[in-house]
């Protein structure tokens, strides 16, 4: 054997793949909520065109525009996925290395649902406040701020049952959490009056809202930061236990999980699609429009993921729980036009 | 002669009774066998419960069910889905509907509409369109078709879903279990062997009965490919120069201390070094199983030289005292001495790093290949470098972060098709490991 002749042609062979330049296939990268939803239009994008079917990596919201941003080229993601929108930072840190026209597109709503174990106990109702209550380190009791002393569910609304608190819900990194931060527990703080007492107590309006975010660590609030698919497995292993899931996931495991309503609003496509559910949340991905054009089926891509056949309420994203967008027609007019932020 | 001494001293025990001492080493003895037995058994144990474990899990992975249909598509319905944006959608759309007027004819003793025969279908048009686009020679023919029904579906006959565990969904309805039972008992749904399990590629999360993991084997094969093309010549070189021809000195002394580390370094890092490096420096193609092999190459390198050398250095100096005797050069001692009789050690070493290898997915997620890649085979010899493709643990990892339970199978039945790939791996290692042992 010549180990000689195998490295030169292992190396022969690197350097004629760096050779093979042109990308031909559209590579996206991002939240893991929006992936789903990516990974259908991608099937489809590659059964119903000439095009190859896309590349679509997970890793999160932040992680995704991170990405993003890094530069213009074929080496960079063309589209990034995100459960939140694009930060004013983030759009900087892209103008930076260079990425300046960015198509905003917004795919749809996502429902942010409280579930527990099917044949547990009945959490049937939660309010922001019962939230807040159950995980906050500092809550109202008797009208004073004090350390959270609630173990039970019931120690603060006798309509829930009396078992101990343990919540599992998305870790930091997650869009999941904004979400949760903002529409439950922040909710749930100004609702309790926490947030009115920490301003008496002297501490400034942005101190108090993010003393307001902070969850309890004594281990009844655990985050996961995984995918749902490890909430569940939490879920699966303590009976008494309530997990954030994303209303599709939800729907994909009804025979494991009971739904909670919040402020007595069950979640469904339609509570949350006419605004009704309070907890829920845009899904998005942005595009290069610099790609537009270099990466063959860049474009034809992104109407295709907004067409009303894929993501109106007929479609196939919806049928796996996307929540569709009611102004859908402005989005492709939008995606048409290729109009850009800013 | 009176030997007072030799009295005191000597044993008062003979040989054939035992004494305490004796007693407590040879208990020792015992118990030590005994701890050893009781470390096999509890190793085989766990062997024995992954295995029952991975094969009862992943065993529903290699059957699916399927809806077997005659169909007819006309040139004109032909020509009218290929008109629209959605096409696959028209085509499941002319299969539901030929399906719903034959079972009306059939006159099954159970009510019909277009809604259930939706849900009792997985997804269709992607497999009709792809075929009549390769024979359109079938335009306006009669075709049987056998299609992937949906996951719950499959889930019913697997024991996944039951009567009481179903909820009404929008996914499936208690009543559609009725319908499902009549077309099974009238041969149309039936359980066949998952071709598209072992050959196919990943399919959208909405789709489990179209998911396989034959890309991925393909991308994992070609990852290997590079691993050993490039690993093995440079990790073989680096220890022979490293045991045979380096001065010991303190440079060469600090990049042994260093392999050593680089051993140990978590592999997540070398994909950050893959991202950086290869992709945004060397701008070499995402997701590509080459990148995926030079990153793991730089993880398996340590890997290799470590045992490589052990197999060097274990060689008898007497070999190369007697090649360097007869007036063989250095290089000559090595190559023609020296490395056969190490070559089963460094074999050894190789299949252990390329076994890593192998099942490594922290590193391949930075450089994208963890996620949804489904383009399926590469064109060709070159392609199969170049192209996007993901690797057999990627595939399962990505399999079992879904939320349709129909995955789940798959992720597991993924793990026996990437134990195989492994097993035949080592098996030729074995093989070849024989073939070159030597005895002295």
């Amino acid at each position: 054997m010549s180990f000689t002749k195998l490295t030169a042609s292992a190396v022969a062979l690197a350097v004629s793949a760096t050779a093979v330049a042109a990308r031909d296939n559209i590579h996206i990268a991002g939240s893991s909520t929006v992936l789903p939803y990516a990974s259908i239009v991608a099937e489809a994008f590659g059964e119903n065109t000439d095009f190859p079917t896309p590349v679509v990596e997970s890793g999160g919201s932040s992680a995704g525009l991170k990405k993003f941003c890094q530069g213009v080229g074929e080496n960079y993601t063309d589209i990034a996925n995100a459960s939140r929108r694009i930060k004013d930072k983030e759009i900087a840190a892209c103008a930076e290395n260079g990425v300046t026209d960015i198509i905003e597109v917004r795919i749809g709503y996502d429902g942010i649902v409280f579930a527990s174990q099917a044949n547990g106990p009945a959490f049937a109702a939660f309010t922001p406040s019962d939230i807040f209550n159950a995980l906050a380190p500092k809550v109202m009791v008797d009208g004073a701020l004090a350390d959270n002393p609630y173990t039970q569910w019931s120690d603060f609304n006798a309509d829930l049952p009396a078992v101990d608190i343990l919540a599992f819900i998305p870790g930091t990194k997650h869009g999941t959490r904004e979400v949760f931060e903002e529409k439950v527990i922040a909710a749930g703080c100004e609702a309790t009056g926490a947030f009115e007492a920490m301003l008496d107590a002297g501490m400034s309006e942005d101190e108090a809202e993010n003393a307001c975010l902070e969850v309890r660590t004594d281990g009844r609030s655990v985050d996961i930061d995984g995918d749902y698919t490890e909430t569940l497995a939490s879920i699966d292993a303590n009976a008494n236990a309530i997990g954030v899931f994303g209303l599709a996931f939800y729907e994909n495991n009804t025979d494991k999980l009971k739904l909670a309503s919040m402020s007595g609003v069950m979640p469904s496509t339609e509570t949350i699609a006419s605004g009704a559910y309070p907890v829920s949340r845009p899904l998005y991905f942005y595009l290069k429009k610099a790609h537009i054009g270099v990466i063959p089926g860049l474009k034809l891509f992104a109407q295709f993921f907004v067409a009303d056949e894929l993501a109106g309420p007929d479609g196939p994203l919806a049928q796996y729980g996307l929540v569709s967008d009611p102004k859908l027609a402005e989005t492709q007019a939008l995606v048409e036009a290729e109009v850009t932020l800013n | 002669m009176t030997d007072t001494n030799a009295s005191r001293t000597a044993p008062k025990a003979s040989l054939l009774t035992i004494d305490s001492h004796t007693k407590r080493r040879q208990a020792a003895e015992k118990r030590f066998r005994v701890y050893g037995i009781v470390a096999i058994v509890i190793g085989m144990l766990f062997l024995a419960v992954l295995a029952v474990s991975i094969i009862r899990s992943g065993l529903p992975a290699f059957t699916k069910t399927i809806v077997e249909v005659e169909f007819t598509l006309t040139q004109d319905e032909f020509d009218a889905a290929e008109k629209q944006l959605f096409k696959t959608k028209a085509y499941a759309g002319y299969f539901n509907a030929a399906l719903l007027t034959k079972l009306r004819e059939q006159g099954l003793d159970v009510e019909v509409d277009a809604k259930a025969i939706e849900r009792i279908l997985g997804k269709t048009g992607g497999t009709i369109r792809e075929f009549y686009r390769a024979n359109t020679e079938q335009i306006g023919q009669p075709v049987a078709f056998k299609l992937a029904a949906a996951s719950r579906v499959d889930g019913y006959f697997k024991g996944r879903v039951s009567r009481d565990t179903l909820q009404d969904s929008r996914f499936m309805q208690l009543s559609d279990l009725d319908l499902v039972d009549a077309l099974y008992s009238a041969g149309i749904i039936r359980q066949v062997f998952n071709w598209t399990f072992i050959t196919g590629a990943d399919s959208g999360v909405d789709n489990p009965g179209g998911a396989g993991i034959g890309a991925s084997v393909v991308g994992s094969f070609f990852m290997m490919l590079v691993v050993l093309g490039l690993s093995l010549p440079i990790g073989v070189a680096a220890s022979i120069y490293l045991e045979e021809f380096a001065p010991q000195n303190r440079i060469t002394d600090f990049i042994e201390v260093n392999i050593s580390n680089l051993a140990a370094v978590p592999s997540i890092v070398y994909g950050i070094l893959g991202l950086s490096i290869f992709i945004q420096v060397m701008h070499l193609p995402q997701s590509a199983p080459l990148v995926g092999g030079l990153v793991l190459t730089l993880m398996t390198l340590p890997r290799i030289i470590i045992p490589a050398r052990a197999a060097l250095k274990a060689v008898p100096p007497s070999i190369r005292d007697a090649a360097l005797g007869v007036g063989a050069s250095k290089v000559q001692t090595v190559f023609h001495h020296v490395l056969p009789l190490a070559t089963p050690g460094i074999l050894t070493g190789l299949i252990i790093g390329l076994g890593q290898a192998l099942g490594e997915t922290a590193p391949l997620l930075l450089i994208g290949m963890v996620g949804f890649v489904a383009r399926g085979y590469p064109d060709g010899f070159i392609a199969g470098f170049t192209d996007p493709n993901s690797a057999m643990p990627a595939q399962i990892y990505t399999w079992a972060a879904r939320a349709d339970v129909g995955f789940y199978e798959k992720a597991w039945g993924g793990i026996i098709i990437l134990l195989i790939f492994l097993l035949t791996m080592n098996i030729l290692a074995v093989i070849l490991r024989r073939k070159f042992e030597r005895r002295w």
